[in-house]
């Protein structure tokens, strides 16, 4: 018997990008920066005719994680789907500027994203190259950045380009990171090469499952804030540095991937490959039981 | 130009620079050291075996403490639309080659990009977009998206995109755009000496990521700056 839904635990994949921050920080701790009062909207969106958010899609500010200073950033991916226009873009840009300079005791970044935005696309390419330049010098600060990945719209285009740039990452199963989503993937090669209406397909290439076993992601987390808040609270204190050591070990981390799994036809070969038993089950494993299976199992994801 | 007329005007004395499966890898006499070329030719996809191969390169380069520096020569696709790529994690992958890049310029090789023909989507963030200087050769046609895309998603008519494209440089293609956004720095002369004009450049790099107050200037990226700056002055007051 499934618990009444209101005894559940809010879903992560379900809540608002304000709802995720209030639900993951200390209670009540959360300031925003910039906020809709402040009205700053995306100035190119009414070329095209489409409607303006007051946050342009993003919250940015300070709060609190187990009394620790954080700086975090929470992506709405109801809003254009989380996609990095010029504003949104530079409200992340200057939360890390801010962070390389006070240092506080973690960065955090709430991703729920399709990409860059469309209508705003030389200026949305250009942005995600300074934000994932200022997330290198934030670490180099020594100040880590752990990017949580469960929200409706993933962590696609140069959102999984931003991820990977982070120090650490916590994904769920419903968090998807990918730089060409399914749709664009069909589109260029056709549905033989990719079927984006395949759910299941889309889940076990790109899905937290997938990136936790292999490596894409540090940890896992049920669809809850505790589950996600939890899982920072470890990784904050376990972010490798941004070095020559770590970059090599990134490498050798990837060549061995490749080495290993370049020839997979399908996540499941790559699974067993890693030791899991009947990986054919995996999509169907619950968060505890998948948890136990990903302590025993999956590939070494220290270098980042 | 093609890549072996910039090759040649780079290194007037010669180099070791070839091309292997659209791959960009070698080196020349630069500015009084050695510099390493990397970088994709032929407007190749980038795929997370390219990706790797580069990132090793340029952390082979990054070990080094000869302060000499990189080159990162772009006539590239998107990067690689495939389904092994995103079963293997190309984000990592792309990450990975810009982060060796970053790695590389804070170790004290400055870090050059020169888009010379097309770029587009993680390519190019993962390349050119993630060195400490980015100039574009004449003829270079840099694409986020092509409007044939943008018609697509947008569902608006492509006739009126194209005239949007005229005068509003945030999504219209092409290498003035990029460079109204602050992303490329400079156009270089191509009927000048490439190797002099690219060591002028490392004579006077920026010294931070400037990127937003250049396209501030430019009028191309208005807000971006403006934005960033009120964030952080926001998070350093309370």
């Amino acid at each position: 018997m499934s618990a009444p839904t209101a005894d559940r635990a809010p879903s992560w994949y379900e809540a608002s990008a304000r709802a995720r921050l209030a639900a993951l920080l200390d209670r009540a701790s959360f300031t925003e920066f910039l906020g809709p009062a402040a009205r700053e909207t995306s100035p190119h969106l009414p070329l095209f005719d489409l409607p303006r958010a007051f946050d342009d899609g993003i919250v940015v500010g300070r709060g609190t994680l187990d009394d620790r200073p954080v700086l975090a950033a929470a992506q709405e991916g109801r809003f254009m789907g989380g996609a990095f226009g010029e504003v949104h873009a530079a409200k992340l840009t200057g939360l890390l500027r801010a962070a390389a300079e006070l240092r506080p005791a973690a960065v955090l970044i709430l991703f729920d994203t399709g990409g860059v935005r469309l209508q705003e696309a030389n200026a949305g390419e250009t942005a995600i190259s300074e934000i994932m330049r200022a997330i290198v010098e934030v670490r180099r600060a020594g100040v880590p950045v752990v990017g949580l990945v469960g929200g409706r719209a993933g962590a696609y285009g140069g959102g999984g380009l931003i991820a990977g740039t982070c120090a650490r990452l916590v994904v769920s199963e419903q968090g998807r990171i990918a730089v060409s989503g399914p749709e664009v993937i069909e589109t260029n090669h056709g549905v033989e090469e990719f079927d984006s209406k395949d759910r299941a397909l889309v889940w076990r290439t790109m899905g937290g499952k997938h990136r936790a076993l292999t490596g894409g992601a540090d940890a896992y987390a049920a669809d809850t804030a505790e589950a996600f808040r939890a899982a920072a609270l470890r990784l904050i204190d376990r972010a490798p540095a941004f070095d020559l050591e770590t970059m090599r070990a990134e490498q050798a981390r990837l060549e061995a991937r490749l080495e290993r799994h370049g020839t997979a036809g399908d996540a499941p070969d790559i699974w067993s490959a890693l030791g899991v038993p009947e990986s054919g089950r995996v999509s169907a494993l619950g968060d505890d039981a998948f948890a136990e299976l990903l302590a025993s199992s999956g590939d070494s994801h220290d270098a980042r | 130009m093609t890549l072996d007329e910039i090759l040649a005007s780079l290194f007037p004395d010669g180099h070791d620079v070839t091309v292997q499966d659209g791959l960009i890898a070698g080196s020349g006499p630069l500015a009084g050291g050695r510099a390493t070329v990397i970088g994709i030719a032929d407007e190749t996809t980038l795929g997370v075996d390219g990706a790797l191969r580069l990132a090793g390169l340029v952390l082979d380069a990054a070990a080094r403490d000869d302060g000499d520096p990189i080159l990162v020569l772009i006539d590239s696709g998107s990067q690689r639309m495939r389904r092994r790529d995103e079963l293997l994690g190309l984000n990592e992958y792309l990450a990975h080659l810009a982060k060796a890049l970053f790695l590389a310029d804070t170790r004290g090789h400055p870090t050059v990009g020169m888009i010379y023909g097309h770029s587009a989507a993680g390519a190019f963030i993962a390349t050119a977009l993630a060195t400490r200087v980015l100039v574009g050769v004449p003829g270079a046609n840099p694409t986020v998206m092509d409007l044939t895309s943008v018609a697509r998603v947008t569902t608006l008519p492509l006739e009126r995109l194209e005239e949007l494209a005229k005068d509003t440089p945030v999504f219209a293609p092409g290498l003035d755009n990029m460079v109204a956004m602050g992303s490329v720095r400079a156009v270089l002369d191509a009927d000048a000496p490439l190797a002099g004009q690219v060591a002028s450049l490392l004579d006077d790099l920026p010294r931070f990521d400037d990127r937003d107050r250049l396209g501030a200037e430019r009028g191309g990226r208005t807000e971006a700056a403006r934005i960033a700056d009120l964030v952080v002055e926001a998070a350093r007051g309370g």
